[in-house]
C-alpha cells in the first residue's frame, strides 16, 4: 500500500544507471571526449560523480530501511524512542562523513582547477595554431591569424596540434562550447578570453554558443572538423584560392543581427580582432560604429567620444591581448 | 481621432499571437465575472474590509497564498508551452521572440512571484503562532509589503498583454537587457516588476527577524525555537543582506536605461560582467532564501509525524545559520567560464562544495528523526519523505557542478536545468506543499481530502522524474538551455518528448490540487479541535482557524516542544498549568494606506514603463501622500476588551 520511498527511488536510480550506462553511448558527447582537455574533464566528471555515490547511494539505501522499518503499524516490534534527540557520537560521525569527502573532492578540485586553467597552453611537440573567435549576432566569425583566412560558423583543424582560441564578443556575452574538445569559455566584448584545446583524432565535433544572446542563438551552432595536416594545409590553400576576401564593409554586414550559413574568406582586415576587443576604449580604433542597435542608443555617440585620455583602460586591454592570460573583469 | 485610438491600441496592447489573444479574452472575461459576483453577492464591502485592508497576518498569509497558487499557474502554463516547443526538432508552435519571453517569465514568475509569496504566505501564517504572538512586530508594514508584492508581480504580469513580456533571460543581463539589446518595454516592466515587489520583500524579511527576536512568548529562549522559526530566521537575515543588492542592480540597469547611463553597456565605460557579479550576490543568496524555510518544514514535520522530538536540534541550528553565512561567498560558481582564473575559480569551488557540509547533516538528522519513531503517512509527511531522496540526487549533481573545471563542460547546458529544478522541485516546491498541507487545517479550520492529495502527490513525483531525469542525460549530449529548436541530426528528440510527458504529467497533478481544494471546501467538515496532527509546537495549542488574537493568554513556555509536554504532563496526571486572568489585549487597527499606497507605487512603476511622466510623478506624490497620512494617523490601535474574548473563546471551544 504506502512504499512511496521505493516506488521513488527506482525511477531515480533506472535514470541514474541509464546516464551513467549509456555513458559511453555516441551522443553522451560530453562523455565521449576525442582530447586531452576534454578527457580530463571527463575523468573529473566521473571521479566526482563515484565519490558523491559512494556516499548517497547508502543514504538512499539507509531512507528506505528508515522509512520502512520505523513506518506506524499495529504490532510493529521496532524500537520506539520518542525523546532521543541526541547521540555526540553519532552526529559527530556524520559532521565527518561530508567534511572527508568535501575534502577529497576540494583538493582534487583545487588541482585540476589549475591543470585546466583555460588559458594555460596545452604541451606539445607542436606549435599551436591561433584561431580568434568572435561571436556576432546570430553567428560566429572565426579568423586564422596565421593563415589569413576567416570563416563564418565553421572550423576546421589540424589533428594533434594544439589550438589556441582567443575569443571576444561584438555583442552580448556568449559561450564558446565545443563539448568533445573540452569546456566552454564566453566571449566577452572588450576583452579578449584565452581558451587552448586540442583533438586527437580526426572527426567532424559540434560545437554551439551555449549563453543566451537574443533571438537567433539557437541558430549559433557549427562543426568543428579535425583533420589530417596535410588535408588542412590543402583546405587553407583552396580557401584563399576560391573564396572572397572579407572586407570592413563585409564585417559591417556581419554584424548586422542575422543568422548564416558557413561562410569562407580568403583574407580579412588587419588587426580586426584588436579592433574588435579594443573599440570601446579608443574611438578611432572601433571595428565599426553605431554599435549597440543604432539609433535606440541613447549614447551612441559616445562611441565616438571615448575619451583618448582613458590610458590606463586602453592598457589594460592591450595587456590582457598580448599576455592571453586570464582576465580581471571588474578592474575596468 | 479613432485612427489614433486605434493606432495607440495596437502599441498598447500586444497583437498579432492567438495564443496571447486568447489570454486576453480570458483575462477580461474573468476581470468581468469577478466584478459581477462582487456587486451581485454584495460583497465589495466585505472584500474591503475583511481583506484588502486587514492587517492580520492570518488574512495576509492567505492572500499571499492565493496569489502564488495563480502564479504557479502562469508559469506552469509557460513550462508547458516550452515543453511543447521542445516536443520535437525544428518545430514552429512558438517563434523564438515568444519562445524567449515565456522562458524569462516562466524563471522570474516561479522563483519571485510563486516560490516568495507561497514562502511569506506560510512565514505569516505560522511565525506568530509558533512563537506564542499576537500579530507580527510591524503589522502595518506587513500589509504594505503584501501589496507591495502584489502590485509588483501584477505590474510583471501585465506585460504580456500589455506593452510586451520581457525576454532577456530571468536575470536579464546586459548589453541585453540594456537598450541597445532590448528596446521594447518588456524589460522596463521587467525592472519595475520586481523592484516593487523587492521592497516589500526586504520589508518582510526586516519585519520577521524583529518579531522572531522580539516577539517570543515569555520564557521562550532562542534555543526553545520551533526549528521553522529558526529557518525563517537564517531566511529573513539572508533577505536583508541579499534584497538591497537587488534593488541597487536593477536601480542602476534603470539608471542606464532610462538616463543613458554606462554603468553595464558595452560602450561610455560600461561593463556588463560587473551586473553578472551583482546580480548573482543577490541571485545565489536568494535561492537560500526559498529554500532554508523548506528545511524548517521538513524538521517540522518529520518531528510531527514520526512522533518524536527532531534530532540534533543545535546541529540543525548551526547548519542553517552556516548556510545563509556561506550562501554570500558563492555567487561566482555561476559563472567559472568567465575565466576570472584559477584563484578565483578554487576559491568559488571551495565555498559551494563547504555547503553541502551542513546541508548533508541535516538530511542526517531527518534520518534519525524518523529512526526509532513511528511514521505515519499522511500527505505532508509523503512530500516530506520524497523530498529527501529528491534533493539528495539534486544537491548530488550540485556538487558536481560545484567541481569548477568540470563546470565547463555542464554550464549552460540542460545538466544545469535538470540540477536547478531537482533543489527547486524537490526541496522549495515540494517543502511548501508539505508545510501548505501540514498547516492547512490551522489556516481555515478544515482538512483536505487526503485520497486525492496523494494522487496529486503521485503524479507530481512521477512526473518530476519522467520530466527532469532526461535533462540531465540531454545535457550530457551538449544540449544547451534557452535553445527554441534544435536539429534532427543530434539525436536529442526521444529524451525530449519523455521530458514534456513528465511536465503533463505534473500539470495533471497540479489539477488534482485544485480538484483536491475545491472538494474539500464542498465537503467543508469543521475541525473539532485546534490540534489537527496531535501537533507539538503552540500553534496546535489554539482553536483552528486561529481566532484574531491567536492566544487569550500569552502562553509560557519551558522548553522545546511546549504543547508536546504540555500534552505529556496532561497525560501523566500532572496539574495543568494555572490560567491566569483575561486581560484586554492590544491589538493593531486595521488600514486602507498600504493597498492604496501599493497602488501608487504601481501607478508610478506603469507611468515609468511608458515614460509617461504625467502618470509616474502623481504616482510618486501618491506614496508620499500615503506616507504622510501614516505619519500623522495616531489612531492605529485599540483593545479586545475581556469580555469580548469571553465570547469569541466559549464559542470556539464550545463544541469541544
Amino acid at each position: 500500500m504506502m512504499r512511496p520511498y521505493l516506488r521513488m527511488l527506482t525511477p531515480v536510480l533506472i535514470m541514474l544507471m541509464a546516464v551513467m550506462l549509456s555513458g559511453c553511448g555516441e551522443q553522451f558527447i560530453v562523455l565521449d571526449p576525442k582530447g586531452p582537455i576534454g578527457e580530463s574533464q571527463k575523468d573529473l566528471i566521473y571521479f566526482s560523480t563515484i565519490l558523491c555515490a559512494v556516499i548517497i547511494v547508502p543514504v538512499l539505501i539507509l531512507t528506505a530501511v528508515i522509512v520502512w522499518r520505523y513506518r506506524d503499524k499495529k504490532g510493529s516490534t521496532a524500537s520506539y524512542k520518542p525523546n532521543w534527540e541526541h547521540s555526540t557520537k553519532l552526529e559527530i560521525t556524520w559532521w565527518s562523513i561530508p567534511i572527508v569527502a568535501i575534502l577529497i573532492l576540494a583538493i582534487v578540485t583545487v588541482k585540476y582547477t589549475y591543470a585546466l586553467e583555460p588559458s594555460k597552453p596545452i604541451e606539445s611537440a607542436k606549435a599551436p595554431i591561433t584561431i580568434q573567435v568572435t561571436s556576432l549576432d546570430w553567428k560566429w566569425l572565426f579568423k586564422y591569424p596565421d593563415e589569413d583566412i576567416a570563416t563564418v560558423n565553421y572550423i576546421k583543424i589540424p589533428e594533434d596540434v594544439p589550438v589556441k582560441f582567443q575569443l571576444t564578443s561584438d555583442t552580448a556575452m556568449n559561450s564558446f562550447w565545443v563539448p568533445q574538445l573540452g569546456g566552454q569559455i564566453y566571449s566577452m566584448s572588450g576583452m579578449a578570453m584565452t581558451l587552448y584545446l586540442q583533438a586527437d583524432e580526426q572527426g567532424s565535433y559540434y560545437g554551439s554558443g551555449a549563453n543566451f544572446t537574443g533571438k537567433d542563438f539557437a541558430k549559433m551552432t557549427f562543426k568543428v572538423d579535425a583533420t589530417s595536416e596535410e588535408e588542412y594545409k590543402a583546405w587553407i590553400a583552396e580557401v584563399k584560392a576560391t573564396s572572397p576576401a572579407l572586407t570592413m564593409e563585409g564585417f559591417e554586414q556581419l554584424t548586422e543581427p542575422s543568422t548564416s550559413d558557413v561562410q569562407l574568406f580568403s583574407s580579412f582586415p588587419e588587426g580586426l580582432f584588436n579592433k574588435i576587443v579594443t573599440q570601446y576604449v579608443n574611438g578611432d580604433g572601433g571595428a565599426h560604429h553605431n554599435h549597440g542597435g543604432g539609433t535606440t542608443e541613447p549614447a551612441a555617440a559616445a562611441d565616438e567620444e571615448a575619451t583618448p585620455a582613458d590610458t590606463t583602460e586602453s592598457h589594460d586591454h592591450t595587456a590582457s591581448i598580448t599576455n592571453s592570460n586570464a582576465h580581471n573583469h571588474a578592474g575596468h | 481621432m479613432l485612427d489614433k485610438i486605434k493606432e495607440f491600441a495596437s502599441e498598447f496592447f500586444v497583437t498579432g499571437d492567438p495564443l496571447i489573444l486568447g489570454a486576453q479574452v480570458s483575462i477580461g472575461l474573468s476581470i468581468v465575472a469577478i466584478i459581477f459576483a462582487l456587486t451581485f453577492f454584495k460583497k465589495w464591502r466585505w472584500l474591503w474590509t475583511e481583506w484588502l485592508t486587514s492587517v492580520d497576518h492570518k488574512k495576509i498569509g492567505i492572500m499571499y497564498i492565493i496569489a502564488s497558487i495563480l502564479m504557479l499557474f502562469r508559469g506552469g502554463v509557460d513550462a508547458l508551452l516550452m515543453r511543447v516547443q521542445l516536443a520535437a526538432p525544428e518545430l514552429e508552435f512558438l517563434v523564438p521572440e515568444h519562445y524567449n519571453q515565456i522562458f524569462t517569465t516562466h524563471g522570474v514568475i516561479m522563483i519571485l512571484f510563486m516560490a516568495m509569496p507561497l514562502m511569506f504566505g506560510l512565514f505569516n501564517i505560522v511565525v506568530p503562532l509558533q512563537i506564542g504572538a499576537r500579530d507580527v512586530a510591524f503589522p502595518f508594514l506587513n500589509s504594505l509589503s503584501f501589496w507591495m508584492f502584489f502590485f509588483g508581480a501584477m505590474l510583471f504580469n501585465v506585460s504580456f498583454i500589455i506593452g510586451g513580456s520581457p525576454d532577456a533571460g530571468w536575470l536579464a543581463y546586459p548589453p541585453l537587457s540594456e537598450l541597445s539589446g532590448s528596446p521594447g518595454l518588456g524589460q522596463d516592466f521587467y525592472i519595475w516588476g520586481i523592484q516593487i515587489s523587492g521592497i516589500g520583500s526586504l520589508a518582510t524579511g526586516i519585519n520577521f527577524v524583529v518579531t522572531i527576536l522580539k516577539m517570543r512568548a515569555p520564557g521562550m529562549k532562542l534555543m526553545q525555537m520551533p526549528m521553522f522559526v529558526w529557518s525563517v530566521l537564517s531566511s529573513c537575515i539572508t533577505i536583508m543582506f541579499a534584497f538591497p543588492i537587488l534593488t541597487v542592480t536593477l536601480f542602476l540597469l534603470f539608471i542606464d536605461r532610462y538616463l543613458g547611463a554606462h554603468f553595464f553597456t558595452l560602450d561610455g565605460g560600461g561593463n556588463p560582467m560587473m551586473y553578472i557579479n551583482l546580480i548573482w550576490m543577490w541571485g545565489h543568496p536568494e535561492v537560500y532564501i526559498v529554500i532554508l524555510p523548506a528545511f524548517g518544514i521538513f524538521s517540522e514535520v518529520v518531528s510531527a509525524f514520526s512522533k518524536k522530538k527532531l534530532f540534533g536540534y543545535k546541529s540543525m541550528v548551526f547548519a542553517l545559520m552556516s548556510i545563509s553565512f556561506f550562501s554570500f561567498f558563492t555567487w561566482a560558481h555561476h559563472f567559472f567560464t568567465m575565466g576570472s582564473g584559477a584563484n578565483v575559480n578554487a576559491f568559488f569551488a571551495l565555498t559551494t562544495m563547504l555547503i553541502a557540509i551542513p546541508t548533508g547533516v541535516k538530511v542526517f538528522n531527518w534520518l534519525f528523526t524518523m529512526y526509532r519513531g513511528r511514521i505515519k503517512f499522511t500527505t505532508p509527511m509523503m512530500w516530506t519523505i520524497a523530498f529527501i531522496p529528491c534533493f539528495v540526487v539534486g544537491g548530488m549533481t550540485g556538487v558536481l557542478l560545484s567541481v569548477a573545471p568540470a563546470d565547463f563542460q555542464f554550464h549552460n547546458s540542460y545538466f544545469l536545468i535538470a540540477h536547478f529544478h531537482q533543489v527547486l522541485i524537490g526541496g522549495v516546491v515540494f517543502g511548501y506543499f508539505a508545510g501548505l498541507y501540514y498547516w492547512w487545517p490551522k489556516m481555515f479550520g478544515f482538512r483536505l481530502h487526503e485520497g486525492l492529495g496523494k494522487w496529486a502527490f503521485w503524479f507530481w513525483n512521477i512526473g518530476f522524474y519522467v520530466c527532469f531525469m532526461p535533462q540531465y542525460a540531454l545535457g550530457l549530449m551538449g544540449m544547451t538551455r534557452r535553445f527554441n529548436a534544435y536539429d534532427f541530426d543530434m539525436g536529442w528528440q526521444p529524451l525530449n518528448v519523455v521530458s514534456t510527458v513528465g511536465a503533463f504529467l505534473m500539470g495533471i497533478a497540479f489539477i488534482f490540487q485544485v480538484w483536491q481544494i475545491a472538494h474539500s471546501i464542498k465537503f467543508y467538515k469543521k475541525e473539532k479541535d485546534g490540534d489537527a496532527w496531535d501537533g507539538r509546537t503552540l500553534e496546535w495549542s489554539i482553536p483552528s482557524p486561529a481566532p484574531l488574537y491567536n492566544f487569550a493568554r500569552l502562553p509560557q513556555v519551558t522548553s522545546q516542544d511546549e504543547w508536546w509536554e504540555e500534552k505529556q504532563r496532561i497525560a501523566n496526571g500532572q496539574p495543568a498549568k494555572p490560567l491566569v486572568p483575561l486581560e484586554p489585549i492590544h491589538m493593531p487597527k486595521n488600514s486602507g494606506i498600504p493597498f492604496i499606497m501599493s497602488l501608487c507605487w504601481f501607478t508610478a512603476g506603469f507611468g515609468f514603463v511608458w515614460d509617461w511622466l504625467w502618470m509616474a510623478i502623481p504616482g510618486l506624490i501618491g506614496v508620499a501622500i500615503c506616507m504622510l497620512v501614516r505619519s500623522f494617523s495616531y489612531d492605529t490601535d485599540y483593545y479586545i476588551p475581556v469580555d469580548e474574548i469571553e465570547r469569541t473563546e466559549a464559542a470556539l471551544r464550545g463544541t469541544k
